[in-house]
């Protein structure tokens, strides 16, 4: 069995006291809600923080209010299962509720929650290897090396954005609030990601990720597929998050086409919606959509299965997503 | 009430316990977690150890300096390879192992260096704190990398380039067979191998008790998660230099093996050493990794097949190569080389066979054997093959099978004697409880267009469904034991007290399978007594005689034949002094339900304590000792005829229904139908469990699990990455057992634990060549390759997916061994006869 490295943990009560104990710990401490992703991370040694800030107690964390008319704020705390089996999720975000239903296992539903899996880590299977294994091939510039070891060539890091809510979020237009003893802001979800495979998140140290923020559902519909190899359990190597919203007479006003997995951060596919803006969802412009779409995806040889597979049914993927909505009845 | 109703209503059988289903004796144990494994041992004064292990994957070891770790607080012995010089290895013919790497370093993962220290984190400080300085050599990483460099050699075992083993035998003749073929045709396929994943990854504790009176110094104990605890007890001993009078091996509850816990491991001799060299209790777990880097998994081999049929598709002749990727020890490779082309013979009538393998060294994780040893590969690339075979002659897969099945009480091409065999009436209930026939008929109606299901919906669906079907053997225990002796192959003693209490001994090993139960049930089932009654004692050097080991499928037929024949003096004494008291006949008395009574009047009754009491007042203490050898006459006798023979064969047939995306390559399997022969059930429960589990663990091994190395390492050394099929991945199951007895196997049972995995990855691969008319001829058939095998298919680029050919070596770098079977099988039959006769039926 892999140990965790030795860590001191505090445990806030409140927001305010975990954003002021963040700022006193600075770099040294990490921040755990279910602690999924972190602590197989620091079984393998990928971060030996000698602080962290569980945010477990925090009661506000775990709040769900608003409506689909006038939108939704869930806290980070909220856990997966949580999502995954809630009502007006189910019936207004379905996109949301699949995705969050789609990771992992049901155990770590339990515990893994809404932040966290917003905020993973970056997955390569070049990085999410033990210390015995990174040390034997020699290590990527991710965590204690220089080079990348999927493109040796390459100046970056290309550790892929595995979050399965992370494209749904962004796809469904989402923001989240973070909170630091500086103040606080609201930043939309899209904004929280870069497309660096080391630094991914916009999130500064010491601030906290406390809440998410849905718009209004309101003439909206979503939809969100997941590629993997094993169906009970696994991270996605494809996923596909798109949120649609179509005028009566069926000409889509709006939508986003956002693909997860297949970069350093979730991609959204904006000239493939723009050919579907103003047009009806027919055969043809899906086909058109999801040829364009699917260009965005650059997938590597360093997930599951290979890369030219991801790249290849991306196109099936992504017509299947809005293939759905003709399935649906979009035009009521 | 439906006959085959009416069949289950009555009893097929005379006994009260066997053939009943009923829960394992440890099961309440082992659902609550009261169970100790080898890792919950907990002893006072107790270090941790572990192993830093090569992260290279072939070097020379230019030094090793451990004197900064030595002078960490807390670290109490290091050891390297020099300290353990004597080279072991499982099989006699293949002893290339060393406890610690000694000159170099052969895959990443070889142990190097041993540390015990007070705690685990010590341990983590202490290893970083170790340098050894390598000089790296070239890798080679594949089968074909082998054979095209014979001067990198990777193990001195090889005699010739990295080739350790090369096997070419030629039964009947094989040119005339070929010569009456109506049609000949030739494939090669693939099987990538795999990992066994068991979810107790290997621990052991060692206790070196010392005593300075002794001269040998001290007794050793070893806990250890094995599936043979008497192998290791050799090893052991060899290794360390310790008589094995001295030395003990005790096998604690083990949580799964599959073939992965049947080697003497480094961390099993290591935690010896250092307990003697500290006078303290040390533990070793490996963590998951690890597992995966001691692996004797399941080897990866490349397979070439030539058979030719008659057009009504009786078969003339077989021509089988295998490649062997053996990784960088021998194992149990020597015996896995066989097993890849021993037993094409049991299955279907073969009038001559050839058949040439080789086993080549790599700078991987040593492989051996798993689930299906050395059988699972080709079993895999003859069923496919005969399922092109069928579709090129126009006949139905299931006939061409048919017309070919293995005769029971009759002898193979190569030597073999099979008994009973119930593959026929296996094919039969497989294909009638999975509706074949008219899922075929109904796929042909769809494919011509003639008839549309569920309406227009079935125009847009991307999904094919595809069924299909294949057919096994497997052995009931080997033949020959692993070192050449004329010993029992299983012995088992029971004890009665005085109190009643029966203490049954054997040195068989539950790895899980059952086979403590088994004990049990046969023990209670001859005495005619209650299974609560008894106590078990197991895999004990010091207190069990010794049984071999859990692996070929042995247990049951050995152990089990060995514990009647203990429990049947026992039966006697009792039954003599019941007689006496009861006065009537022994043999009018039956035993049933700790309740010794007369069978023509019922009333006249003598409880089993009092039989017992009476019985030790008359002889003294009540003890008897059975034990187990496979028949002689049952192999031929060429060079190389232990591998395959076994008292009695398994059969099993499967279908597969499964559902592929046109679009995606993805891969449904949705249900499996599994008949297996086992002859008789000693508990339903347990048999239907073993297939059970044979079935899942062949769907894992078909459509998910895929062992790949990437720049000298496993790329997924973890339980996440490695794709393991989950409860909730698993297709529905439907088990269906056929029992026909067997002459020989205890109650008439046969193996469980390994045949029923064969047929189905075949079955599964014939099912996706039925569903969208690709062919992937590699094992595992992922998503990424069925898509391939579409796209090359519709860009006219062939069938499907074919593996690359191997350059074969001419001439095959071994002397060929013709021989021919007929004089040899009828001598063989009349002695048979004969003994069978004198044994009478169990």
């Amino acid at each position: 069995m892999l140990r965790l490295p030795p860590f001191q943990y505090l445990a806030p009560k409140n927001l305010a006291e975990a954003a002021h104990m963040l700022s006193q710990e600075g770099e040294r401490a990490m921040l755990v809600a279910g602690g999924t992703d972190l602590y197989p991370n620091m079984k393998r040694r990928q971060f030996t923080p000698p602080v962290l800030i569980g945010l477990r107690g925090i009661p506000t964390f775990k709040n769900i209010s608003g409506s689909a008319e006038e939108g939704m704020h869930i806290g980070a705390g909220v856990t997966l299962t949580t999502l995954a089996e809630h009502p007006l999720l189910l019936a207004h975000y379905p996109a949301l509720a699949t995705a969050a239903g789609s990771v992992s296992t049901p155990q770590l539903r339990n515990v893994g929650t809404i932040g966290g899996n917003l905020l993973l880590d970056t997955r390569c299977n070049y990085y999410n290897q033990t210390e015995f294994w990174r040390h034997s091939i020699g290590y990527c510039m991710k965590k204690d090396g220089d080079i990348c070891l999927v493109a040796p060539g390459s100046p970056r890091c290309w550790a892929i954005s595995s979050a399965d809510t992370a494209p749904v979020l962004v796809s469904l237009g989402a923001s989240v609030r973070l909170v630091s003893v500086r103040g606080e802001r609201i930043v939309p979800v899209q904004d929280l990601f870069r497309d660096d495979g080391i630094h991914p998140y916009t999130k500064a140290t010491d601030e906290i990720l406390s809440e998410v923020i849905l718009p209004s559902a309101t003439g909206w519909q979503s939809v969100y597929l997941k590629l993997r190899r094993r169906g009970s359990f696994d991270f996605p190597i494809l996923g596909v998050a798109v949120s649609l919203s179509a005028s009566e007479d069926g000409t889509v006003s709006e939508v986003r086409i956002v693909l997860g997995a297949v970069a350093s951060y979730p991609v959204v596919a904006k000239d493939a919606a723009t050919l579907l803006i103003g047009q009806r969802l027919t055969p043809e412009t899906i086909e058109a959509a999801s040829t364009s779409a699917a260009r965005r995806a650059k997938p590597l040889d360093n997930a599951d299965l290979t890369m030219n597979y991801r790249k290849q049914v991306a196109t099936v993927y992504i017509r299947r997503a809005l293939s759905h909505f003709l399935n649906s009845n979009y035009i009521k | 009430m439906s006959k085959q109703e009416q069949n289950r209503a009555q009893p097929v059988h005379p006994y009260t316990i066997v053939g009943t289903p009923r829960a394992k004796v440890d099961a309440y144990a082992k659902v609550t977690g009261r169970a100790v494994y080898a890792d919950d041992i907990l002893l006072p004064r107790m270090l941790y150890g572990r192993i830093l292990r090569s992260p290279h994957a072939h070097a020379r070891i230019l030094s090793i300096d451990t004197s900064r770790a030595k002078k960490l607080p807390g670290v109490l012995a290091i050891i390297t390879g020099e300290d353990l010089p004597q080279k072991f290895g499982i099989l006699p013919s293949s002893q290339d192992e060393y406890a610690l790497a000694i000159d170099k370093v052969r895959y990443v993962g070889d142990p190097v260096v041993a540390i015990a220290a007070l705690d685990p984190d010590i341990l983590d400080e202490a290893i970083k704190l170790i340098q050894v300085e390598y000089e790296l050599l070239p890798a080679l990483m594949s089968i074909d990398e082998a054979l095209a460099h014979p001067e990198v050699k990777i193990n001195d075992e090889a005699r010739i380039g990295n080739i350790h083993k090369a096997v070419s035998y030629e039964f009947g003749e094989i040119e005339a067979g070929f010569a009456e073929a109506d049609y000949i045709r030739e494939d090669w396929f693939y099987y990538e191998g795999n990992n066994h994943a068991p979810l107790e990854a290997h621990a052991c504790v060692a206790q070196w008790e010392p005593n300075p009176s002794d001269p040998i110094g001290g007794k050793l104990t070893l806990w250890t998660s094995t599936q043979t605890p008497h192998y290791v007890h050799r090893e052991l001993s060899k290794v360390l230099g310790i008589p094995q009078s001295h030395v003990r091996v005790i096998a604690p509850h083990v949580g799964g093996g599959f073939g992965g816990k049947s080697d003497p491991f480094s961390h099993e001799i290591c935690a010896s050493e250092l307990s003697r060299r500290t006078g303290r209790p040390v533990k070793i777990t490996c963590t998951r990794e690890e597992v995966f880097l001691l692996h004797r998994g399941r080897h990866p081999v490349k397979m070439w097949i030539k058979t030719g049929v008659r057009r009504d598709g009786s078969l003339t002749a077989m021509h089988f190569r295998s490649f062997l990727d053996g990784g960088a020890y021998g194992s149990y490779g020597i015996a896995s080389t066989y097993y890849t082309g021993a037993l094409q013979t049991v299955t279907y009538t073969l009038p001559c066979y050839k058949f040439e393998g080789m086993r080549l060294f790599t700078n991987k994780p040593p492989c051996g054997p798993k689930r299906g040893h050395g059988t699972t590969q080709p079993r895999y690339a003859v069923e496919v093959h005969l399922d092109k075979i069928a579709f090129d002659l126009g006949i139905d897969p299931v006939e061409l099978r048919r017309r070919n099945l293995i005769e029971p009480y009759s002898y193979t091409v190569n030597g073999l004697r099979i008994t009973s065999c119930a593959l026929g009436e296996c094919l039969d209930r497989v294909v009638e409880r999975s509706g074949w026939n008219s899922f075929h008929a109904d796929k042909q109606i769809v494919a011509a267009g003639l008839h549309a299901e569920n309406g227009a919906s079935s125009a847009v669906t991307t999904v094919k469904r595809g069924m299909g079907l294949a057919a096994s053997s497997y052995i009931c225990g080997a033949g020959k034991p692993i070192y050449w002796n004329e010993l029992p192959h299983s012995a088992v003693q029971i004890r009665l007290d005085r109190s009643g209490g029966v203490t049954v001994y054997c040195g068989a090993t539950d790895i899980g399978q059952g086979s403590t139960s088994i004990l049990a049930y046969i023990v209670a089932e001859e005495l005619g007594i209650q299974i609560g009654r008894i106590h078990l004692q197991t895999a004990d050097t010091a207190l069990t005689p010794v049984d071999l080991g859990s692996y070929s499928s042995r247990v049951t037929f050995m152990a089990g034949n060995a514990a009647i024949a203990a429990a049947r003096k026992l039966k006697e004494q009792l039954f003599q002094v019941a007689a006496e008291r009861m006065q009537v006949s022994p043999e009018r008395l039956y035993a049933v339900n700790d309740v010794i009574y007369d069978e023509d009047d019922p009333g006249v009754t003598l409880s089993f304590e009092h039989a017992v009491q009476f019985a030790e007042a008359r002889f003294g203490a009540l003890v008897a000792a059975g034990s187990y050898t496979p028949p002689e006459g049952i192999h031929g006798d060429y060079k190389g005829a232990g591998v395959g023979p076994s008292p009695a064969y398994s059969y099993s047939t499967c279908v597969a229904q499964v559902a592929v995306d046109e679009e995606t390559g993805e891969i449904v399997v949705e249900k499996l139908w599994l008949a297996h022969d086992v002859g008789q059930s000693i508990n339903p429960l347990l048999v239907a469990g073993q297939v059970e589990g044979g079935a899942y663990m062949g769907y894992g091994e078909a459509v998910m699990e895929q062992q790949i190395f990437r720049k000298g390492r496993h790329k997924i050394p973890s339980l996440l990455d490695y794709k393991l099929a989950t409860t909730l991945d698993t297709p529905e199951i439907e088990t269906i057992l056929v029992e026909i007895p067997d002459r020989e196997g205890p109650f008439g049972g046969k193996e469980a634990g390994q045949g029923p995995l064969n047929p189905v990855i075949p079955a599964i691969a014939n099912a996706v060549y039925n569903a969208v008319g690709v062919r992937v001829d590699e094992v595992p058939i992922t998503s990424d390759k069925v898509f391939k095998a579409l796209r090359n298919q519709s860009q006219g680029k062939g069938m499907g997916l074919q593996p690359s050919p191997i350059e074969t070596p001419s001439p095959w770098p071994t002397r060929l061994i013709k021989w021919q079977p007929e004089e040899h099988q009828s001598a063989m039959k009349r002695q048979s006869d004969h003994t069978s006769l004198q044994e009478g039926v169990l």
